[in-house]
């Protein structure tokens, strides 16, 4: 147990673009090009104009992330984790709508 | 440390061949996979489950293990045996560091030796990530989290370790769920003096008893009476950052959204507080109340129905 003591303050990564494709890349540990296929299939969307300049939002860290993991764990082509992840955000926001509806039930998905 | 069964883990024999042992394996990953499952325990369990494929899919690991015998049980406490890896070269190497922040203290211990190979093909340490569940109240006022995290680490004889160690990280007022709070030099430390990766959290707030989260913006159920609604008057609704009085206009019905601007999660801009009315009935169980439903019935000449035509 070390360093107990400090109080460690952090950057905080929001809706603002503040990641580079280089520390996206390492983030997920993944290649810059793979990052640039992602943004080129609209998976994720950066601020700025060309690539040296892009930024990315804690949404494309969250979804970048996901795809990787997706991709990896189901040996998935990156068209079909895409597919998978519009589907899991349609569900999860389905199941927020439901549950701010009071139907606070967890749907049987078998 | 406890003994791991990892046939037990994917469900299969211990005869079992290459091709069924991936079977097994994706059919639990597609039903525990932390992304797609909504099991109970699906990441600690999805975990488990690569940790035992880790093993198994691999010839010379599987090999090793199946070494150790069939003399032991799931749980049983083990420690590896002294002739442990003579003999074996493994040439896929451990898992690289993220994977063995994983995996249990029982695959470290028995593949954690041969790590070194993968880890050095990083110059920088690798960043690492972990969720924190924060409560709404540390958004509104900032706090401190206390997070312990199981991480790798390499030691002097290059041996991949896992140590708990535990991070003191300040809250930042007006964070939000599914931002994340970057904390340079955090991560994995990097190889022969490199800089170390980041450490990512991310952050996750635990239910209220109260309020819903969207975004900012928070929403809170906020029972009235019949009269309250139908008249119109002042009541008292709780927000995060204390008691205030509402206006209830006249003629409203539940379902009905009153916004208090800038009483959400505080930031620029702040979020807001939507307060969704809903009317709650006395009930009629003394003679009084019902007396006063008897007069509303007669009286009112209210057909709830009539959008419906009947």
């Amino acid at each position: 147990m070390d360093r107990e003591q400090d109080l460690l303050t952090g950057s905080v990564i929001g809706d603002e673009g503040v990641l580079s494709i280089e520390e996206l890349a390492r983030a997920c540990s993944v290649e810059a090009k793979w990052i640039i296929e992602l943004v080129a299939m609209g998976v994720l969307e950066p601020q700025g104009t060309d690539i040296s300049r892009w930024r990315f939002r804690a949404a494309d860290l969250t979804c970048a992330r996901r795809v990787a993991r997706l991709q990896r764990d189901f040996e998935a082509s990156l068209d079909a984790a895409a597919v998978m992840l519009d589907l899991l955000d349609q569900i999860e926001q389905l199941r927020a709508r439901l549950k701010r509806a009071g139907l606070d039930v967890d749907l049987d998905v078998e | 440390m406890e003994f791991k069964d990892y046939y037990k883990t994917l469900g299969v024999e211990r005869t079992a061949t290459a091709d069924d042992i991936k079977s097994a394996y994706r059919k639990l990953a597609r039903k525990y996979h932390p992304d797609v499952s909504k099991e109970p325990q699906a990441e600690a369990r999805f975990k488990e489950i690569g940790e035992a494929y880790e093993v198994l899919q691999d010839t010379e690991k599987r090999a090793a293990y199946d070494q150790l015998g069939n003399r032991w049980r799931e749980g049983q406490e083990f420690t590896p045996p002294p002739e442990w890896g003579a003999g074996f070269e493994f040439t896929q190497g451990g898992a690289s560091t993220t994977k063995a922040a994983d995996f249990s203290d029982f695959f470290s211990s028995l593949f954690g030796n041969f790590s070194r190979h993968a880890e050095s093909a990083h110059a920088r340490g690798e960043d690492h990530h972990a969720k924190i569940f924060i409560s709404l109240e540390d958004a509104f006022h900032g706090g401190t989290h206390t997070i312990t995290l199981r991480a790798p680490q390499v030691n002097a004889q290059g041996q991949v370790v896992l140590r708990e160690r535990s991070l003191n990280v300040q809250i930042p007022k007006g964070i939000r769920e599914s931002q994340h709070i970057r904390l340079a030099g955090q991560g994995a430390p990097g190889i022969k003096g490199t800089t170390p990766g980041d450490l990512y959290l991310e952050i996750h707030f635990h239910p209220h008893p109260l309020y819903q989260v969207q975004g900012r913006d928070l929403s809170l159920s906020l029972p009235i009476a019949p009269w309250e609604a139908a008249l119109g008057a002042t009541v008292k609704a709780p927000t995060p950052t204390g008691v205030v009085e509402v206006k209830i206009p006249p003629g409203s019905q539940s379902g009905r959204k009153l916004r208090l601007k800038g009483r959400g999660i505080p930031g620029e801009p702040a979020g807001d507080l939507y307060l969704v009315l809903d009317v709650v009935l006395p009930k009629a169980d003394t003679e009084q109340a019902q007396q006063i439903y008897h007069t509303m019935a007669r009286e009112l000449a209210f057909n709830p129905r009539q959008a419906l035509g009947v």
